[in-house]
């Protein structure tokens, strides 16, 4: 070992991982074994057709230095997950090497293995031992802990009485005092409030400064570009950007988001999750005339017909669209639930739904869409489009404003006006 | 099982105390009885037996009063049927764990093991209570009681793990072990005596490492009856050949855990 090399935290070198897909995932059947061991014995030939595989990470060689704060971004399912199952040996790569110095923590969700019915103050010491803290650490910081969660008045009630903000701020307050050489994050900050956030985000990055090695992946590319000074863009299991956060995230925007065209076709999309009972064939948005509107103005009236195939009979589907800021933050989400809108059964074939805008409520700015539709039944996802699209909004000139714009002009038209009151 | 694995097994131990202090102080959560489920099972258990096989179907208990005859041999079977159930279930029952975080995956059935041997001191305390009950005073030969009981957690966590790991891959296993379990009380000797199998039949209770156990544990505890050494040393061998193979097989697959539970 070199002076050089000495200084990693993290190493990876030509790291590959497989992973099965189709029937041969998960539960397995004890007869396909048992009758392909019995044909291999016979010698009758390959026992099994050749599973159906898919890479989740290709040929990634990467080097993090002990006291880096390293941002990951990349779409949904492009690997930055499956990066960080295997930095913290919860899976194994199919090919290459990795090396990693020092106690792991990874924070792949917080609160792992909390359990309902024990107390907040045995979820401490269970969660703190699962993450790998000693029992003298935890109750070292226990006041610290129980301080940073603010849920002290509930420390002997069991968990499953606390609210969801409660359970994960118990969580991170955890995590938060691991003190790993090696911090790996993933999307923490996808839940929670503001404040919550803001607290979260604060705390990772004190972790970097008191040089720790940080991985932290989020879509939030706001909070990646404030706390880690490099980031590294993976692009379907392929390390496709690694360099300064401020220019990764400019081009991983400019490809992410691309111009508005009237009609979006979205049939060829891939790496799509759900179902599959029904797809989203196409996106439309239209004028108050119902003719195809290429150009969408701050304040205009706007209809986005949706036009989806339902393979087979669906009941009561819901459907909703997000829309989200550059930097991933959710600015909002109609979605047929929250109004009320039974589909009923939607037989198959094809069908298209409208979703009326009477006045675009963005400020000029390109705004992520997120498409998709759930069962209705057991909310699990039938079509999810993750960031299929952007919305270009433009400048809406004098029919709402008086003087051009100032640069920043932040995500929402406020339906408001200025008056002067009498003094 | 090499000296790392072992090495990094000791340095979890703590984890493996907090998830068998989980195991054990959830078990009872919300019960009006506690601890006391882990004497009633066993000892509810032993009347029934006691009065259908011993006073309605008239099968020898070994001349040792039925409710010790049984007792000692339900403290032990409770211990195994419910030990390679919880820990053939171990890893299936704690995905999230498995997904989300690394530490070493034989912690999991090896903490349901441990908390099924608190409940097993539980239930053996009452013995404090039968033994003179019935006036039985165990002699020097107690000594080799403790010694039953390591060959049957030795037993039973290297069948907990193959059945754990083999249940990751193939579900079937969810299925068939409670029906196994029950099975497998008619192939060992609870209800009978190991003397009242047909000469022909022996071998069938040699190759049954429980027989041994139970038999052991009974000899032991009940004076006058002497222990089967040679039964009980091949007993003793079986598990650790259970042992081994499991914990071979289950350290074997293990990297894959993850990925296909």
């Amino acid at each position: 070992m070199t002076e050089a090399t000495d200084q990693h935290a993290i190493r990876l070198t030509a790291v590959s991982k497989e992973y099965r897909i189709g029937a041969s995932q998960g539960e397995g059947m004890l007869r396909d074994a048992l009758v392909g061991g019995a044909k291999r014995l016979l010698g009758r030939g390959p026992a099994k057709a050749e599973p159906k595989t898919v890479w989740a990470l290709k040929d990634v060689s990467l080097e993090v230095a002990k006291d880096e704060v390293v941002g990951v971004i990349g779409r949904n399912g492009s690997g930055k997950t499956t990066l960080l199952k295997l930095l913290s040996k919860i899976t194994y790569p199919t090919s290459g090497e990795i090396d990693v110095r020092g106690r792991v923590a990874s924070l792949v969700e917080v609160g792992t293995g909390f359990h309902n019915e024990l107390s907040g103050r045995d979820n401490i010491y269970l969660n703190g031992s699962i993450l790998g803290l000693k029992r003298r650490e935890i109750a070292e910081h226990f006041d610290a802990i129980v301080e940073y969660s603010g849920v002290g008045s509930f420390l002997d009630t069991p968990i499953k009485r606390y609210s969801t903000g409660m359970r994960l701020r118990l969580g991170f307050a955890v995590a938060a005092h691991l003190f790993p050489d090696v911090l790996l994050v993933d999307e923490v900050l996808a839940v929670g409030d503001a404040e919550f956030q803001a607290k979260c985000l604060a705390t990772l990055s004190e972790v970097g400064r008191r040089g720790h090695a940080v991985l932290f992946v989020s879509h939030n590319l706001e909070a990646i570009e404030s706390i880690c000074s490099r980031t590294i863009w993976i692009d379907r299991g392929v390390l496709r950007m690694d360099g300064p956060s401020r220019e990764v995230i400019a081009a991983y925007l400019k490809e992410t988001a691309q111009a508005n065209t009237a009609v979006i076709d979205l049939s060829q999309s891939e790496g799509r999750p759900g179902t599959g009972e029904a797809r989203f064939r196409s996106m439309e948005f239209l004028a108050a005339d119902g003719s195809p509107l290429e150009v969408i103005r701050t304040a205009d009236e706007v209809t986005v017909r949706f036009h989806f195939e339902a393979h087979e009979e669906i009941q009561s589907p819901y459907v909703g669209l997000s829309m989200f800021t550059e930097f991933g933050t959710l600015v909002t989400h109609p979605n047929t639930w929250s109004a009320g809108l039974e589909l009923g059964r939607v037989a198959p074939g094809q069908h298209t739904l409208d979703l009326h805008i009477r006045r675009v409520p963005l400020m000029p700015g390109r705004y992520p869409l997120t498409l998709w539709m759930n069962r209705h039944s057991d909310s699990e996802s039938i079509d999810w489009l993750e960031q299929c699209a952007t919305l270009t909004v433009h400048s809406p000139g004098k029919t709402v404003f008086e003087r051009s714009l100032p640069r920043r002009t932040g995500a929402v038209l406020l339906d408001a006006e200025w008056r002067s009151a009498p003094s | 099982m090499n000296l790392s694995r072992l090495q990094e097994l000791f340095q979890s131990r703590e984890l493996l105390y907090f998830l068998t202090w989980r195991d054990v102080k959830i078990r009872y959560k919300q019960t009006l009885l506690g601890a006391t489920w882990a004497v009633l099972q066993p000892l509810i258990t032993m009347v029934v037996f006691t009065v259908f096989f011993g006073r309605l179907a008239n099968i020898p208990t070994g001349g040792m009063p039925g409710p010790i005859f049984y007792y000692l041999a339900l403290l032990p079977w409770t211990f195994f049927a419910a030990g390679i159930t919880n820990a053939g279930n171990s890893l299936i029952t704690n995905t999230d764990l498995l997904t989300k975080v690394y530490f070493p995956r034989a912690i999991l059935p090896a903490s349901t093991i441990l908390a099924g041997l608190v409940d097993l001191a539980i239930a053996s305390a009452l013995m404090g209570v039968l033994l003179p009950w019935y006036g039985v005073t165990p002699d020097l030969e107690a000594f080799a009681w403790p010694l039953a009981i390591l060959v049957l957690i030795i037993l039973t966590l290297g069948a907990g793990m193959l059945i754990a790991a083999v249940n990751v891959m193939y579900r079937d296993v969810k299925y068939a072990l409670p029906f196994v379990v029950q099975l497998l009380l008619f192939v060992s000797p609870v209800i009978y005596p190991t003397e009242k199998i047909p000469d022909g039949y022996r071998w069938l209770m040699l190759i049954n490492p429980l027989s041994g156990i139970i038999e052991t544990s009974r000899s032991a505890i009940v004076p006058g009856r002497a222990i089967d050494w040679q039964h009980f040393g091949i007993s003793a061998l079986i598990a650790c050949v259970v042992f081994f193979v499991g914990s071979t097989y289950f350290y074997r697959v293990q990297r894959r855990f993850a990925d296909l539970v």
